[in-house]
């Protein structure tokens, strides 16, 4: 026979439970967590720290505070750095927005083998950089390279690409006979040689969101519009392109993400990496030299690892804001 | 007037199949040239760099008169630029690196995500939301960020060098655990209040019911979790220095900066690097597109 228990008593049984529901419920958390507080939080609180400090050896060994981003901001290669980033932004956010939005649209009006093409376009997506890095360095090679070949073919010229430090203004300038100052060059043929690349490579992947966006447009909408005797270039005005706005937005900040993060193609396929002339040298591969060639400054590196931070920081809270009003049309 | 129409049509047809194409080949030709290359010895690319068909593989190889005359057609003379890079570098130890580490993240994250991504979905406990939103904001961080600190970690580890500071810090994915939480929580309840009346504890209720029923969720995750870890750059050419513990694409790079004008030989490797993905990928290619669509999710 059970004795009969208090109010008291089963609320006190029922806390404990929850007590040892939730150490049971951490249990399933503590592996993930403790890989990420790690691996993850712990190197980003670092990096914030090290930005103020002087280190030695891996160790803090004083407060600096402001220093490292004094220094930064007074070092010429950091703004060129950025300017040259921001270069490659632009030189591959809106190839990439047209082209790849281009192709989806096409490849939306049911066509036959959607499928196969699909699957070729996102070949490289699935590719490595280092592969893509070695395949086209041989196509782009000035002197025995499949492209300039063809190009001579068309009597096109034969461009030095990854090897041309001279800008791209510049170059046109000189086709017409003028010549440009210095600051107006333009980013250098190796940096839009390599903003190709990393176009080609992600074409794939904005085709394939794209498509995805086209195919929740509802079809009624375009009904509508044909009734009102729309023909097919006011159907992408005011039906596709309104109503596909928020796709459009997406892979708008999500490359400019990416692209702000290059560094493995620069690593790869300019020699010396980040020519020529330091005209390739992107924020992250400046990064990369701050921080793991001698004589490294980790502080400095950190000071701008939080810059780069900030930017996509900003990017990723404007996109989240602007994905939750929907605001499309 | 309606057989006119028609006809536009086709042409408009034909017009959008002329421009898929063309861009098509502009993908695919890369790889063939890489492909074709691949074949052919550095004298020949020296000869006539912009011939596509390689000479071994050509109908005449051996015919008197040419260059090759006399010569037979071996398996060892058409993969000579294979079996060459194969041995200059160590590209089996490579590969080993790379699928080991590739396989070991997998059953990691599957197993941190799932269990992670179950009591985020499932289980009532204080601070459960505020800590999954840390978990989340984690995912905004790119990997420069934390590369520096990161060095500094796994050296004070002493795993510079290691397969540990190849695979542990990646054994958990704040996005695989997004994904998992999110179709968790579309599991109905009934299922849950069955197995507890009968019997069952919550770790047999995830191992028993939730994961059979997160099959497609589980293979997305799978197969991101291999290509990010196979193609990942930035981090191995930190962690690691010894050729015995690079990964591919590593030992690609290293190669590829050594033999730099040994165009054949060089193809050959990346070939050879690509081809494994290339191969899941061609199997897999709906399930990675669909998942891919429907996340967002790259790597």
């Amino acid at each position: 026979m059970s004795t009969p228990i208090t109010a008291r008593e089963l609320s006190r049984r029922v806390r404990r439970r929850k007590r040892l529901s939730a150490a049971g419920a951490l249990l399933y958390i503590l592996p993930a967590a403790v890989i990420i507080i790690a691996f993850r939080l712990v190197p980003i609180l670092a990096a914030f720290t090290f930005s103020f400090f002087e280190i030695k050896m891996g160790a803090l060994v004083g407060f600096v505070g402001l220093g490292h981003y004094l220094k930064l901001v007074q070092d010429p290669t950091f703004w060129k750095s950025l300017s040259t980033t921001l270069w490659f932004v632009v030189g591959t956010v809106p190839p990439a927005i047209f082209v790849s939005l281009f192709f989806a649209l096409l490849l939306n009006q049911r066509i036959k083998a959607l499928g196969l093409y699909r699957t070729v376009y996102f070949m490289p997506v699935v590719t490595s950089m280092v592969a893509v890095a070695v395949i086209w360095k041989w196509i782009l090679e000035p002197e025995i390279g499949i492209l300039n070949f063809l190009l001579a073919k068309l009597h096109l010229g034969q461009p030095g690409w990854l090897g041309d430090s001279r800008g791209i203004f510049q170059l046109a300038a000189a086709k017409m006979g003028m010549s440009l100052p210095r600051w107006a060059g333009g980013p250098s043929l190796a940096l839009v040689s390599l903003a190709i690349v990393n176009t080609w490579k992600g074409l794939g992947y904005n085709i394939v969101i794209f498509l995805a966006g086209l195919q929740n447009i509802p079809q009624q909408q375009y009904e509508a519009a044909r009734i009102d005797g729309a023909g097919p270039w006011q159907l992408f005005r005011y039906v596709t392109w309104p109503i596909l706005s928020p796709t459009t937005f997406y892979v708008f900040i999500m490359s400019t993400i990416v692209s702000f993060q290059t560094f493995s193609l620069v690593y790869l396929m300019t020699s010396p990496p980040g020519g020529p002339e330091d005209t390739t040298k992107v924020l992250v591969y400046y990064l990369f030299d701050k921080g793991f060639t001698p004589p490294a400054s980790l502080g400095r590196a950190s000071a701008v690892a939080l810059v780069l931070f900030v930017i996509i920081l900003t990017l990723t809270l404007v996109q989240r804001r602007l994905a939750e009003r929907r605001v499309h049309y | 007037m309606a057989g006119s129409t028609r006809a536009r049509r086709l042409l408009g047809r034909g017009g959008i199949h002329v421009l898929l194409i063309v861009a098509g080949l502009s993908m695919v030709m890369p790889f063939l040239w890489m492909v074709s290359t691949s074949f052919r010895s550095t004298l020949e690319i020296t000869k006539d760099p912009y011939r596509f068909s390689p000479e071994v593989l050509s109908p005449g190889y051996g015919a008197a008169g040419t260059p090759s005359a006399g010569e037979s057609r071996s398996v060892g003379r058409v993969f000579a630029n294979y079996v060459e890079a194969w041995q200059s570098a160590p590209f089996g130890r490579y590969f080993f690196n790379t699928v080991f580490v590739a396989l070991s993240c997998v059953v990691g994250v599957v197993i941190t995500s799932a269990l992670a991504a179950y009591a985020f979905a499932r289980l009532r406990f204080k601070g459960r939301d505020a800590v999954f939103m840390l978990f989340l904001s984690m995912m905004m961080v790119p990997e420069p960020v934390y590369l520096v600190p990161s060095f500094i970690i796994i050296a004070r580890l002493h795993w510079l060098d290691t397969y540990y500071a190849l695979i542990i810090p990646w054994i958990a994915k704040v996005f695989s655990i997004f994904l998992l939480r999110q179709h968790f929580k579309t599991i109905p309840q009934d299922l849950f209040d069955a197995a507890t009346i009968d019997g069952a504890t919550r770790f047999s209720i995830l191992w028993r019911i939730v994961m059979p029923l997160s099959k497609a969720i589980l293979v997305t995750i799978v197969l991101f979790t291999i290509i990010g870890s196979w193609n990942s750059f930035l981090w191995p050419l930190v962690m690691t220095h010894s050729p015995e513990m690079r990964p591919i694409q590593i030992g690609l790079a290293a190669f590829s900066q050594e033999e730099g004008t040994e165009y054949g030989l060089m193809m050959a490797a990346t070939c050879l690097s690509v081809l494994p993905l290339l191969i899941m990928y061609f199997f897999a290619q709906k399930q990675i597109i669909a998942s891919l669509a429907s996340t967002g999710l790259k790597e």
